[in-house]
């Protein structure tokens, strides 16, 4: 193993060289392994992925055309112990998060309180008036939410997000698995990883588990997709597969004596739980966005009167804003009582005069984000950027503070990946899947490690030259 | 099921055995061609595009009728939205949406057929590599088939796919047969002359059914005994015949599983009947391209009966 010079912390290597403990059982295999045959089974791994039809859509590139994610055949490790602490971290936050969202729509204690601005909640379109008073069933917002963590040393995981309405990517935790699976079976036998094939079937279970007071019977779940074009169908249609769930789209649907029933050859047959993967606003035509084709016109009224379950519920995105983001340690506390066992990443809040001081006379060395923004589009990442880019942005955040927050440009931990030269550090970070149910919170021990592929980049999306890792948690 | 994935499903298997079909045409029509002068090669060569509905389309482009640009306008020409490629990117557009509606082996079948072809035919298809790309439009074609036969569920799906493969081959087989009636008829004069002999031939292999038909005949061929063979003998899987009892038995499972049958039940028991009962003097007596535009309308009364009834679309 050669030693890589990195300021970042490596999770395989230590900076004299020596490989770390979570990595000792899966290096002394791939020490063994001849270093050709691996170089083959890389490319084949891309054509498994092609045809297996695992790509997503890039939305206005070569419209239609798919495109794979790539992905590195070196697993990222977290250890048993390490893995104890983070599911101990996420569930604190995914129950307080749960909490402060029927708080929210109930009596806004933590507004009353004075812990948390009201304007954040006036002034955001993610907060949804349709939902004031109303208790989903089983008392759940987030059925599905995705915690992306981030790691600067031996200790130190922070939460970067949290994807409250529809994270994605969880067809890749799964289909990265059974591509290791499939290339290296033995390795599996030398090296105990704690399973995660088992995602659908608790998905299926934890839906079910939230079906609504009209629901007589075995519920029937379904999952809403916006298409064949969305950029995640794969995932819709493999999720809904996985789950031996119906695949449906807006127009199977629609109010039939007060249920949501899907257009199917026998009629119209009603849907307990939808898990939909189409955005608040086109969600139903008749309470936001008119001219919404994606939806169910009505299904609004019918969720309301207990007519249906919708995952996530609508207006759990108040949740995961970048500006309620920052609140989140108070939250976390304000609702639990205890102290958050996963710290944010610093952030300053540029609504508050102060803090934009601050990052307007540190541009250069800050990650600035919009806080309605998603997929790094609306972001500048300061030591990268030009100064062109640089004043150009400023001169946005002057115009309107309050849209933004900054935080210190991170070093993220690095994982190897196998480039025809051998092993070379990548930044990582993780972003493991919880499902929330009135039975509990559960965890899938692993999740979605998402690296960014070009050397020094710190930009992990798939969107922008990201590639993805299957992510091992160490039996005990 | 969804009506949309019974939709999606039907299709899918209606443009798989749409290209299959087509594939087999050209590799007849090739095959003839070969041994013709250029004018009776040109001739073919129409006679392959009026059978799949192209003629008009290619002749509007001005194209010439030579074995190439028929090959290449049929196979892969990006404006002709009837081309073979499109036929496969249709089914696996299909497959992309009724993904969960199909095993993994389907869709890898499905999704491998389209990027091999696509591959394929990404450049002008040569003289020297048609042969290869025509049997891999057969072949992989075939092998989502296999991997239908193999790894699904009998349920309302598997007969849905089945319906619209059923329904399009005997549409297919219709249609050669409409545009080679004539070679058909039976003429005294023609008998026996190698000419006939060979465009007999061509209607059987475009349907691969020139093994099958010498096998039983012991090598004779007869126009009276083709016509019977491809409309009413039920031993021949490309038959009028074979493809309506196989459909009846596909539709008979829906109408058991719904607990009722549709319009379309009936419309497919007295097609059956009709090609039960009917024998190939009968045929030729009332006139074979009478029987053979009638069978085609009906067989499209039936696809639309089914389209509705199921509710296929909202």
């Amino acid at each position: 193993m050669n030693a890589t010079a990195s300021a970042s912390f490596d999770e395989m290597v230590e900076p004299d060289g020596s490989v770390r403990a979570a990595y000792a059982g899966y290096n002394a295999w791939y020490e063994e392994q001849d270093k050709d045959w691996l170089r083959r089974q890389n490319e084949e791994a891309e054509l498994f992925f092609r045809r297996t039809g695992i790509t997503f859509n890039v939305y206005g590139d070569n419209a239609g055309e798919e495109r794979l994610i790539p992905f590195d055949m070196i697993p990222r490790i977290v250890t048993a112990a390490e893995w104890r602490k983070l599911s101990r971290g996420i569930e604190q936050r995914v129950r307080a998060l749960n909490a402060f969202l029927h708080d929210l729509y109930h009596r806004q204690e933590i507004v009353r309180s004075g812990r948390l601005p009201e304007r954040l909640l006036r002034d955001n379109a993610a907060f949804l008036p349709e939902m004031v008073g109303f208790t989903p069933p089983g008392g759940v917002y987030t059925h599905i939410v995705g915690i992306d963590l981030v790691r600067t040393g031996p200790d130190d995981f922070m939460v970067l997000e949290d994807n409250a309405r529809t994270p994605s990517g969880v067809s890749y935790m799964l289909e990265n698995r059974e591509t290791m699976m499939a290339m290296f079976p033995e390795l599996f036998t030398r090296v105990n990883v704690r399973p995660v094939q088992d995602y659908p079937r608790r998905l299926a279970k934890s839906l079910a588990a939230c079906a609504p007071p009209a629901c007589n019977g075995r519920p029937v779940v379904a999952v809403l997709t916006p298409g064949i074009y969305n950029s995640a169908y794969f995932e819709h249609a493999f999720l809904a597969d996985q789950m031996g769930a119906e695949l449906v789209e807006g127009s199977d649907l629609r109010v039939v004596d007060g249920r949501i029933a899907m257009r199917t050859t026998r009629g119209y047959e009603p849907i307990d739980v939808i898990y939909r993967r189409v955005d608040d606003e086109y969600l139903d035509p008749l309470s936001f966005n008119p001219a919404s084709a994606l939806g169910v016109s009505g299904i609004m009224d019918v969720y309301r009167a207990g007519g249906v379950t919708i995952a996530n519920a609508p207006g759990t995105g108040i949740a995961d804003d970048k500006a309620i983001y920052s609140f989140m340690p108070e939250i976390v506390e304000f609702y639990t009582g205890e102290k958050p066992i996963l710290q944010n990443v610093p952030t300053w809040r540029c609504s508050e005069a102060e803090s934009l001081k601050y990052v307007l006379d540190n541009l250069k060395d800050v990650v600035v984000k919009e806080v309605h923004g998603s997929g790094g589009y609306g972001m500048l990442i300061g030591p990268t950027s030009s100064r062109a880019e640089i004043a150009a942005f400023e001169k946005k955040l002057r115009a309107h503070p309050e849209n933004y927050i900054a935080q210190p440009t991170l070093s993220l931990s690095t994982v190897p990946i196998f480039t025809k030269a051998g092993l070379a550090p990548r930044h990582v970070d993780l972003r493991p899947f919880v499902l929330v149910s009135p039975d509990g919170i559960d965890i899938t021990p692993g999740g979605l490690t998402r690296v960014a592929l070009k050397k020094g980049s710190l930009v992990v999306n798939s969107s922008q030259g990201g590639g993805t890792k299957d992510s091992w948690v160490l039996e005990d | 099921m969804l009506g949309r994935s019974a939709n999606g499903i039907f299709w899918m298997f209606r443009y798989l055995e749409r290209a299959e079909n087509t594939a087999r045409l050209l590799e007849a029509g090739l095959r003839l061609a070969l041994t013709r002068g250029s004018t009776r090669a040109s001739d073919e060569w129409r006679s392959v595009l009026v059978t799949i509905g192209l003629d008009a389309d290619f002749a509007a482009r001005g194209l010439e009728y030579s074995g190439n640009a028929v090959i290449n306008y049929v196979l892969r020409d990006k404006d002709n939205p009837g081309s073979v490629l499109h036929m496969l990117e249709n089914a696996r557009t299909n497959a992309r949406s009724v993904r969960t509606a199909i095993t993994r082996d389907v869709w890898e079948a499905t999704n491998e057929a389209w990027m091999v072809l696509k591959e394929m035919l990404a450049r002008p298809v040569k003289p020297n590599t048609i042969g290869e790309v025509l049997v891999a439009v057969r072949r992989q074609t075939m092998l989502v088939r296999g991997a239908m036969e193999g790894t699904m569920l009998r349920n309302e799906i598997f007969n849905f796919a089945r319906i619209g493969t059923y329904l399009e081959r005997a549409d297919n087989t219709a249609r050669i047969l409409d545009v080679k009636y004539y070679v058909l008829l039976p003429s005294i004069a023609w008998v026996g002359s190698s000419l006939d002999n060979s465009q007999w031939e061509t209607v059987l292999r475009s349907l691969a059914g020139d093994r099958a038909y010498r096998w039983l005949n012991a090598g004779a061929m007869d126009p009276r005994g083709i016509a019977e063979f491809l409309i009413l003998d039920g031993r021949f899987p490309r038959s009028l015949a074979a493809s309506y009892e196989k459909l009846r038995g596909n539709m008979g499972y829906l109408a058991r599983e719904y607990g009722h049958e549709i319009p379309a039940h009936v419309m497919l028991r007295d097609v059956g009947a009709k090609l039960h009962q009917t024998t190939i003097e009968q045929i030729f007596e009332r006139g074979l391209h009478e029987f053979i535009v009638d069978f085609i309308a009906c067989n499209q009364q039936v696809a639309s009966a089914i389209v509705h009834d199921y509710r296929f679309v909202a």
